[in-house]
């Protein structure tokens, strides 16, 4: 593109009252390039007018100077141009007044003693704005060689069979991947389903029947019963997936990382690159490489994970208080296996079980959780599992001892017609001891609530395990990614696949694959269903987005990918290691193959970079580090006491609207801090910093999200990453006589903008103490 | 890359309510490439989230995902935002729908830089509704500082004086108090309502002296007063006297799973609390908190950390039992309050400083029906008929549940909404 600059300046909202605009303008002027002020630019009038510059091919490259990025976003946009927004209301004269910096007199201008450091600020974004447009280039969206809409899911069960009718009426093509030998899950095991519907009063027939007569009825949904996927290589909207029947080893199946204690060799040493390859082959003999692409593979565009749960096994020291080697004493899952079958009778001797006890918590009187995995439904199945009893015997009577008793929301309604039932005894209690006494069981529980001590004599007693997630015994999905064949970070999770965000929970680590029903969390067949349903949008979504080559959540329609100088890649394997997503594979040697449809352009791989060969469209090395340079710093030769100058770089995502927030409320701050904002912490390359202070700036500060296990960050790790660069660049900058404190990292949250001026000035006064940059003026 | 189109678009999707709810459904389907419509009643998004300090359990702001909503709708040409506007009717059928609109006037245009000058002339003051009137607000005012979109309002209430000296002090003519209420006419294919939820009226619960008593605050207020752009800017202090308080009772069920109230669980309540005793902790480190409950509901192993986490702190008590009478002591506003110990069967007697009532969420369309063809359970929540299709219920227009759920929820009813308008 034949650039063609123009800045534009608003001097509306005080930004004309506080700065000197002559001089403002004098800084692209002397750069030959032309300058338009106007008092009110996000007016009709003030947007025609670069419109009508646009249109006469005038400028198709342009720097506003207004308010904040964040705002008025959508009135300048003007089509195939580039725009930068320099920042001169939220970020220079709110939080800076003239009654804090007073401007200068017409003799203070000349001499070495004054400088105006709200004027130097404005004039320095004007100059990183310009600097910007001339580095970055208009995106071109990606596209793919070829290109599926097909939608595979993975499990057969209700949650399954849902997202699979709702993809297919919304006009998709969906596979039904189911590893058994029918579709239904383990609610077509169920004797009855719990009531959703108001009166919430009787029990209903499992749901699973018809989902499976539904099915057939569409043409565009193909099961596929007895099978699983092998491997799913490739990316959204073109990955390509084998599959083969269960327990079958065929070649394609997925190769696994090593585990980490193999990288570790015979004299105790991490191995070296060459003998962790050799390793790897071994490992995973017989097995093709994740880039060796299965010929007979078919296309698929996304992936819905919906591969249920198992029953958690209760065994061990910790129940041996409840009976468990007792054969009466069973799961709620045994219980209902025999429910399903029949009257309620005992394992141990077929004969009828009319005194039923239902343990909810195992905690005794030291611990109120429920079992492991319980979510809400153990209580739910207790309730359902009660009715049973009575609907077997009408002299039957079961007991339900909790902690408490979790029917949330309008599963209220259900609990509350159990309680009508007067065989069914529901009490809070910690559950002491189960014994055989006899031919029956002895139930002894504290604190409950029918008085201090509680014994009953039962037929049989039900304990209340969880819903394990499939996700804990197998990866399922599979992926062949160099990062591994499942989700990262699961751990985090209770091996759940569910999603860290509470605003976007269907985001996952891996872009295209979307997780749903009890795999997530424990779920009835209701919310499962709902569940799906969601899970299925996202499929769509995600295929229609890639199907435009535009990035999914949260840089939703971003149309950059990242880029690689592939003549200088050192094969060093840091982006495709440091990658959140797993983008990126690399080869045997280790060069990076990156997969753009996977990539969410957080830039983490850019950040990551020791050569610096990754970059983006509209975001690269070059733009940053130009903009750095063009930090003024004043030196001696200019004043006799000169202004310190630092760098911050901001997260765009939290810290920067918190520093808009700050401008707003114009909470005064050092007016001596350049920000540049970027796509994330992760994606910020040591080299701007390392810059920056070999220029003279004084310190750098880096601004991003909260990390750890509940961490904010939008790109999972990019502030962690960010933290540990910062660290390591500390010795470098030792080596240079350089302070270790003049590079800092800072959390913050969005909402917290009241500790920011507080953070930027504490960095200020501590570089300051420490005295100017020893290099500033060389 | 294929042009072909599986999901032919046609028509266009109306979603009543900008709540994090209504965001995430209207942002979901405009990503699939189908237009939206999104109506607030307000003068700005983000609906019941934007009152709160934090989420539970991660104790992050909801500014924050609301924030990345707000850039993914800027970015968005599919979706049109209309503020201040309420549904006046709906007619017709899946695919097919006549919808009228009503919208009041903001008296402030387009032109608004948000620049505040307005603020800080106007004199006429009036009770701010989003810190549920425990302050006072300018006539002249931006909802909240991350409001969107960030534009002021003029308030009917402001006086001659000073809507003349608004209109002189605005330098871009964006005050204009000729405008006037509108109606507009909508033809969509499909509507999902995220019309979400109110506080229950704690009023209506007369044995728990809310109203009468001052130092009896509700949950929700609790949640404004820690939140920094709060009444007290952050601070959580008794309303009688400022004083910071020692001990702080929470009456959990306040009007849920009550015959005579909300007979459902509102199921956020027992969370809320105990995030609020995180706010209260914060501020003060040695402050008693106790927690009145019939059962924590606290399911899941997220939520059930949570609460681990809080029960090793020895400061917060936990005691089984419904609050059933209250009375303020005489002279220092202390709060006495009697409960039942369904435990040991025995009555608890407890002056504390400050009680907090855990009042639940009464579904918006049980206030203020819609005037559209819907189905309502007995409490007001909007029952979904997937057979019928064309108009959905999404987030606690549907159901109690937190804010994963609803938008779990709402994620799903987008796409309930497009296959209504999928020809197949």
């Amino acid at each position: 593109m034949d650039k063609k600059y123009g800045v534009y300046i608003c001097t509306g909202c005080g930004i004309g009252d506080t700065l000197d605009m002559e001089a403002l303008v004098d800084v692209p002027d002397e750069e030959g390039v032309n300058c338009t002020t106007h008092p009110f630019l996000c007016s009709k009038e003030g947007v025609e007018l670069i419109q009508k510059d646009v249109d006469d091919g005038k400028v198709n490259a342009m720097v506003i100077g207004a308010c904040s990025r964040r705002v008025n976003f959508d009135v300048f946009k003007f089509d195939n141009c580039i725009i930068e927004r320099a920042n001169l209301r939220e970020g220079v004269v709110w939080p800076h007044s003239r009654e804090k910096y007073p401007a200068l007199t017409e003799d203070q201008k000349d001499d070495e003693e004054h400088f105006d450091p709200i004027q130097m600020k404005a004039e320095d974004y004007i100059k990183m704005g310009m600097i910007r447009v001339e580095k970055v280039s208009l995106p071109k969206p990606y596209e793919t060689e070829s290109f599926s809409k097909k939608i595979l899911i993975l499990g057969g069960g209700v949650t399954g069979m849902s997202a699979a009718l709702d993809a297919a009426k919304t006009g998709y093509e969906v596979t039904i991947v189911e590893k058994t030998a029918a579709l239904g899950g383990y609610a077509a095991k169920l004797r009855s389903q719990m009531p959703v519907a108001e009166p919430f009063e009787t029990l209903q027939v499992p749901v699973v029947e018809s989902l499976i007569q539904e099915i057939q009825g569409f043409s565009n949904i193909d099961v596929r019963t007895n099978c699983e996927v092998a491997r799913i290589a490739g990316q959204p909207g073109e990955l390509t997936v084998t599959f083969k029947t269960p327990g079958e080893k065929i070649p394609f199946d997925v190769p696994f990382p090593l585990p980490e204690e193999m990288l570790i060799g015979e004299d105790g040493k991490e191995l070296d690159a060459e003998a962790a390859h050799a390793k790897y082959l071994e490992y995973n003999e017989g097995r093709e490489d994740i880039l060796q692409l299965d010929p007979n593979g078919e296309l698929y565009g996304a992936v819905i994970l919906a591969a249920g749960w198992r029953p958690a096994k209760i065994e061990g020291e910790a129940y041996s208080h409840l009976g468990v080697d007792i054969a009466d004493v069973i799961s709620n899952d045994e219980f209902e296996m025999i429910a399903a079958r029949g009257k309620i009778v005992r394992p141990s001797d077929g004969k009828e079980a009319k005194n039923v006890v239902f343990i909810q918590s195992p905690g005794k009187k030291e611990d109120d959780a429920d079992f492991d995995y319980a979510g809400s439904i153990t209580s739910m199945v207790a309730l359902k599992q009660a009715k049973y009893v009575r609907e077997d015997y009408s002299d039957g009577k079961a007991y339900i001892i909790y902690q408490h008793m979790r029917t949330p929301g309008l599963a209220e309604y259900f609990y509350k017609n159990i309680q009508q039932d007067d065989g069914i005894f529901m009490t809070k209690g910690a559950v002491t001891q189960v014994t055989s006494q006899g031919d029956s069981l002895a139930v002894t529980a504290e604190n409950t609530l029918l008085g201090e001590n509680l014994a009953i004599k039962a037929d049989m007693v039900v304990v209340a395990g969880g819903m394990v997630p499939a996700t804990k015994d197998d990866p399922i999905i599979n992926l062949a990614y160099r990062q591994g064949p499942g989700f990262r970070d699961n751990d985090i999770f209770g091996q759940y696949a569910d999603s860290n965000y509470i605003c976007f929970p269907y985001e996952t680590q891996r872009t295209g694959v979307y997780a749903a029903g009890a795999i997530r969390r424990a779920m009835t067949i209701e919310e499962s269903m709902e569940d799906a349903t969601g899970a299925a949008l996202k499929a769509i979504q995600c295929i229609e987005s890639s199907n435009r080559g535009m990035a999914v959540h949260p840089r939703s329609g971003d149309m950059t990918y990242p880029d690689f100088f592939f003549q200088r890649c050192t094969q060093c394997k840091r982006c495709t290691v440091e990658c959140p997503f797993g983008a990126l594979d690399d080869d045997a040697k280790g060069t990076p193959k990156a997969n753009p449809t996977r990539c969410r352009r957080c830039g983490t791989c850019m950040g990551a970079c020791p050569e610096r060969i990754i970059s983006f469209a509209d975001y690269t090395i070059d733009s940053i580090g130009s903009q750095v340079k063009a930090i003024g710093v004043p030196s001696e030769d200019d004043y006799d006491e000169p202004p310190f100058r630092f760098l911050a770089l901001i997260c765009e995502n939290d810290a920067f609207p918190a520093l808009d927030m700050v401008g707003m409320n114009r909470i005064d701050y050092s007016p001596n801090v350049r920000f540049i904002p970027v796509r994330c912490l992760g994606s910020v390359n040591t080299i701007w910093i390392k810059d920056a202070l070999a220029q003279g700036l004084d310190g750098a500060i880096l601004i991003g999200c909260k990390h750890g296990d509940d961490y904010q960050c939008h790109f999972m790790k990019g502030s962690e990453l960010a933290e540990t660069r910062v660290k390591k660049i500390g010795d470098a900058l030792s080596s240079l006589a350089l302070e270790e404190e003049r590079v800092a990292f800072a959390e913050i949250a969005i909402d917290e903008y009241d500790k920011l001026p507080e953070i930027i000035n504490a960095f200020v006064d501590e570089v300051e103490a420490m005295g100017p940059n020893p290099f500033k003026g060389f | 890359m294929t042009t072909e189109n599986f999901a032919p678009v046609s028509g266009s999707i109306m979603v009543v309510g900008g709540g994090i709810s209504g965001l995430t459904t209207a942002l979901e389907a405009a990503e699939v490439g189908y237009e939206v419509f999104l109506v607030e009643k307000e003068a700005s998004l983000g609906g019941r989230v934007s009152q709160l300090k934090h989420y539970f359990p991660k104790l992050c702001p909801p500014t924050c995902g609301l924030e990345i909503n707000y850039k993914r709708l800027k970015d968005n040409k599919n979706i049109k935002v209309l503020t201040m506007s309420e549904v006046t009717s709906v007619e017709g059928n899946p695919g097919d729908y006549t919808v009228t609109l009503k919208t009041s006037p903001r008296y402030v245009n387009e032109n608004c830089t948000a620049c505040g000058e307005c603020a800080m002339v106007c004199e006429t003051e009036i009770s701010n509704d989003f810190n549920f009137g425990m302050d006072r607000k300018k006539a002249a005012y931006l909802p909240h500082n991350m409001a969107f979109p960030q534009r002021y309002v003029m308030d009917p209430a402001m006086g001659t004086d000073d809507r003349d000296k608004v209109k002189e002090v605005c330098k871009y003519n964006a005050v204009d108090f000729e405008m006037e209420e509108k109606n507009i006419n909508l033809k969509v294919g499909a509507v999902v309502w995220n019309t979400g939820w109110q506080p229950y009226d704690a009023t209506k619960i007369e044995n728990l002296g809310f109203g009468r008593y001052q130092n009896i605050v509700t949950n929700m207020m609790l949640e404004r007063m820690a939140s920094l752009n709060g009444p007290t800017t952050g601070k959580i202090i008794r309303p009688s006297d400022g004083k910071a308080p020692e001990t702080i009772a929470f009456a959990q069920c306040a009007g849920s799973r009550d015959e005579n109230h909300l007979t459902y669980c509102s199921y956020i309540c027992c969370m809320a609390s105990l995030k609020h005793a995180t706010y209260l902790r914060t501020q003060y480190p040695e402050a008693k908190i106790y927690i009145y409950y019939i059962d924590l509901r606290t399911p899941g192993r997220k939520y059930e950390n949570f609460y681990a986490k809080l029960k090793e702190d020895k400061n917060i008590f936990f005691v089984k039992g419904k609050v059933a009478e209250v009375s303020e002591e005489p002279g220092n506003g202390n709060i006495n309050l009697v409960a039942e110990d369904t435990i040991t069967g025995e009555k608890v007697r407890q002056t504390v400083e400050m009680l907090v009532l855990a009042t639940g969420m009464q579904p918006t369309a049980a206030i203020d029906k819609p005037n559209a063809d819907l189905q309502y359970n007995a409490e007001g929540f909007i029952v979904n008929d997937f057979s019928k299709g064309g108009m959905f219920a999404a987030g606690c227009a549907n159901k109690p549940a937190d804010v994963v759920t609803s938008n779990q929820n709402a994620t799903g009813m987008a796409l309930k909404a497009i296959q209504t308008l999928v020809r197949r």
